[in-house]
């Protein structure tokens, strides 16, 4: 029998409430032997894991859920809230489920992060998992297949076999179908935001965080299907899109807010790792070399990316906007996070010259107060109205 | 990158300071930094191309190949912190939409832009005709210079050293710097000067760098000596200054290192203590290890907390934030590139924690340190982030003990002298007490 909407939000929900990765700790039950290997904010190749029989796990930091009690005896008070709550987690056993740990190169942070890891896990694999800035395939491509080469070998000596060829193949397969299911999510999201509104999707998305991506596909298209068989009441919302939440996590109460204010979200960067390869990796041949292709030639622009040239900078926020019908965007950043909040003047002058209205925020990811969120966010999408209707 | 270099040398103390090599060196480097803020306010004038490259792992040797005037934004900003003109461009920086949270670095550098690109000596600074975005140990650096790119359109060629995550420099990194250098660096210099490459003027140029290395390491190990003849940090960012610069492989930098190594050995035969901004310090009473840069906004008022109460800094790790020399590193002519590839990977904020914490214990053994001292900067994410457990890992390996102060670069509104004070003072005697212990102990 197929599900409805609500019951599958509701297993999202468990999911995402979970900070004792349940799920994770049961998959690994099911079959003696099972490995998981956790991983942060933006982007590792979680082929090379799945290839490996073993569960990648994203960690997205701590929520607002978590009380935060060691991790902040670690941080300064100027620094982002995802390292200390990450940590939290680590320190208080609730990550005891991951066999290792991946830190990929996103910010100096994270970076710092591996090497803190490193010293208070020393039981665990923890690598940090480093991407090319140079997109040449001779270049940034030989060293990045070297860098996955490096982590095939590893996970493959965890698990206690090499990672073939013909494994790299089908993972990438089955990645692919992921591909296409949440890309049709984001499709659909953006046609019908009424029929999908981002505080579910969001919830949907973190579920493919900790669930076999087998499964997970399976949801995204139950999800879709459920939904859409249901129809919502169209409301007459500002079309934004929202950038600058790659990495430490907006609360979902924050996301409630801004929907309750009148906007529609049709485009995001949460959870980038599932959407940062742009189209299908070849699934034929060598598949570092494919997936290095893909990384270097096909992937999302996000603030922990270079740009290569000037006139590449903001493209993608400028097509997302223009190709979801955006009408504005929200930066919403956290707070102390470098990577965004330097990346958004730059965005910002290329939105301006487009004449592309915008609004800009800051959050922590275990921020309580939403009132001036939701008035920020109204006032946005009443003049994003006035303006369409003048 | 919160880096050091070509300021000012300190005041000679109001009483008599009759030490004519010191001054030989501080001479030097004053006419090398004026020099350079020279060459590149008439840069343009006398047809002559301005590439701006970041302090941490830049490839001076290389960029002199093609006859470019060399301008660094960290050196400008440093500068401009220590002439108190930063406060005022940080808050251009915010008003014109730059975030309160990011890089104070990067905002003094884009608040003096906005000021009309008036250099730190009144000296006009020229706009880049690159931008080298060598980018090692901090992934601001890459920002930093995509919002110059942004706003000036200049072209810019991008370098990517790989971070020391695994705590050593694999195979696969030092290929991808050098095949970065040769394919994208050194084409991207050609064209912009119209100089052709030449490897035997790099090799040149090499050699030079490695006889000042040499010297530098000489003096920066002298504090290993009772009593230190220098100190490791405040008196240590003017020794690194040349180096970390625009002058490596440069005669005069040899020549500048070779003077000041002379006066140090006549200093440690003379069994003196450092040099202040006040004179001589008198008594070493205690001998710290300093993680993280200085503020600059109160440079002096800072230092004197310490020579006030005689504590020297034997030695710190912002004096390698342009280059790890003291553990045998060199550039090497006889394999140019693939040194500036290992020059690169090796810089201090490229290291891992675990490799930080080791070099901090190593120094509080080698230099035989009382404690060790984090200066935590606000703008820093590279340097700060993580400290905290350098300071517990650090104390549970040495016995030593640690103290935590914060501050920023080039930030005024982040340095609270009486605070800083405070918490120096508590640290003293904290060592003070630890060492009675002791002693009672032995006896
Ligand atoms: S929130 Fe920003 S600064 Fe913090 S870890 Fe993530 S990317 Fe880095
Ligand atoms: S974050 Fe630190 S290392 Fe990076 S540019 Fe700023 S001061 Fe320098």
């Amino acid at each position: 029998m197929s599900q409805t909407v609500a019951q599958i939000i509701e297993r999202c929900q468990m999911l995402f409430d979970d900070l004792h990765f349940t799920s994770v700790k049961e998959w690994k039950a099911a079959v003696p032997g099972r490995k998981a290997i956790g991983f942060m904010p933006v982007y590792v190749p979680r082929e090379i894991i799945h290839a490996a029989g073993m569960l990648p796990v994203g960690i997205m930091g701590g929520g607002d859920q978590l009380e935060v009690i060691q991790g902040d005896a670690y941080y300064q008070s100027y620094i982002c809230r995802i390292p200390r709550s990450t940590l939290e987690l680590g320190l208080t056993g609730r990550l005891d489920c991951l066999d290792g740990m991946l830190f990929p190169s996103i910010c100096d942070v994270i970076r710092n992060l591996s090497g803190m890891w490193q010293i208070l896990f020393k039981d665990k694999y923890v690598r940090y998992f480093d991407v090319p800035q140079n997109y040449q395939d001779g270049v940034g491509g030989q060293y990045y297949i070297h860098e996955m080469q490096v982590l095939r070998d590893d996970i493959g000596r965890l698990a206690g076999k090499p990672i073939t060829d013909d494994a790299l193949r089908a993972s990438i397969a089955v990645y692919n179908e992921n591909r296409r299911a949440v890309q049709a999510l984001y499709k659909y999201r953006a046609a019908k935001p009424w029929q999908a509104p981002t505080s579910e999707v969001y919830l949907v998305l973190r579920a493919g965080m900790v669930l076999p991506v087998e499964d997970y596909t399976q949801l995204v298209r139950d999800y879709i299907a459920a939904t859409d068989a249901v129809a919502r009441p169209m409301r007459d919302n500002a079309r934004i899109v929202l950038t600058g939440a790659f990495c430490e996590q907006p609360p979902l109460s924050l996301i409630k807010s801004i929907e309750m204010a009148g906007c529609y979200i049709v485009d995001d960067d949460f959870m980038l790792v599932m959407r940062m390869l742009f189209d299908d990796v070849v699934e034929t041949g060598d598949p570092l070399d494919a997936l290095s292709k893909s990384f270097l030639h096909r992937s999302m622009q996000t603030s922990s990316k270079y740009d290569e040239s000037k006139k590449d900078k903001g493209k993608y926020l400028l097509d997302s906007t223009k190709l979801n019908g955006g009408e504005g965007v929200i930066f919403a950043a956290p707070s102390f996070c470098d990577p965004a909040l330097l990346e958004r003047p730059m965005l910002q002058s290329v939105l301006n010259e487009h004449k592309i209205p915008y609004t800009a925020f800051k959050y922590a990811e275990n921020t309580g107060q939403m009132a001036p969120i939701r008035e920020q966010a109204g006032t946005f999408a009443d003049s994003i109205k006035l303006w369409s209707a003048a | 990158m919160s880096t050091p270099v070509q300021m000012t040398p300190p005041q000679a103390s109001k009483k008599p300071v009759p030490v004519a090599q010191k001054e030989d060196a501080m001479l030097l480097q004053k006419a090398m930094i004026n020099r350079n803020y020279l060459e590149l306010a008439t840069a343009h004038q006398r047809g002559k191309k301005v590439a701006a490259t970041f302090v941490p792992g830049n490839l001076n040797e290389l960029v002199m190949c093609f006859d470019l005037a060399r301008s660094l934004p960290e050196t400008n900003a440093l500068q401009n912190g220590m002439r108190k003109k930063s406060g005022k461009m940080i808050m251009d920086a915010e008003r014109d939409g730059h975030s309160e949270d990011v890089c104070t670095y990067v905002k003094a550098d884009l608040g003096m832009m906005l000021g009309g690109e008036v250099g730190p000596t009144g000296d006009p600074l020229p706009r880049p005709d690159l931008l080298l975005l060598s980018y090692t140990g901090c992934f601001t650096f890459m920002k930093w210079f995509e919002l110059i790119r942004q706003k000036y359109n200049c072209e810019t060629t991008m370098l990517h050293v790989p971070y020391q995550g695994d705590g050593k420099i694999s195979q696969n990194m030092r290929d991808y710097v050098v095949k970065q250098i040769k394919e994208n660096v050194i084409p991207s210099l050609e064209r912009v000067s119209g100089v052709k490459f030449d490897i035997d003027r790099l090799r040149q140029y090499m050699k030079e760098s490695a006889k000042a290395e040499e010297d530098l390491v000489q003096v920066l190990q002298s504090a290993k000596k009772r009593p230190s003849p220098i100190d490791g940090y405040f008196g240590a960012v003017y020794y690194i200054g040349p180096i970390f610069t625009a002058f490596r492989g440069t005669t005069e930098a040899t020549e500048y290192y070779r003077v000041l190594r002379q006066e140090i050995e006549q200093r440690v035969r003379e069994g003196k203590g450092p040099i202040t901004p006040e004179g001589e310090m008198a008594e070493e009473k205690y001998r710290l290890v300093v993680e993280g840069p200085p503020n600059w906004t109160s440079f002096r008022e800072f230092w004197k907390m310490f020579y006030d109460e005689g504590a020297v800094v034997v030695t710190s790790t912002y004096a390698k934030v342009g280059g790890v020399y003291d553990f045998g590193f060199r550039h090497d002519p006889e394999h140019p590139i693939e040194s500036l590839a290992e020059y690169c990977l090796g810089c201090y904020t490229n290291l891992n924690l675990p490799q930080r914490i080791d070099m901090i214990c190593k120094y509080i053994d080698e230099y035989q340190a009382d404690g060790l001292l984090i200066n935590s900067i606000k703008s820093c994410n590279s340097f700060s982030a993580g400290q905290l457990l350098i300071l517990r890992e650090v104390e549970k390996r040495t016995g030593k003990p640690a103290a935590f102060i914060e501050s920023d670069l080039v930030d005024p509104r982040y340095f609270s002298a009486a605070n800083i004070k405070n918490r120096l003072e508590s640290y003293f005697q904290m060592i003070k007490q630890k060492r009675t212990a002791a002693a009672g102990a032995v006896h």
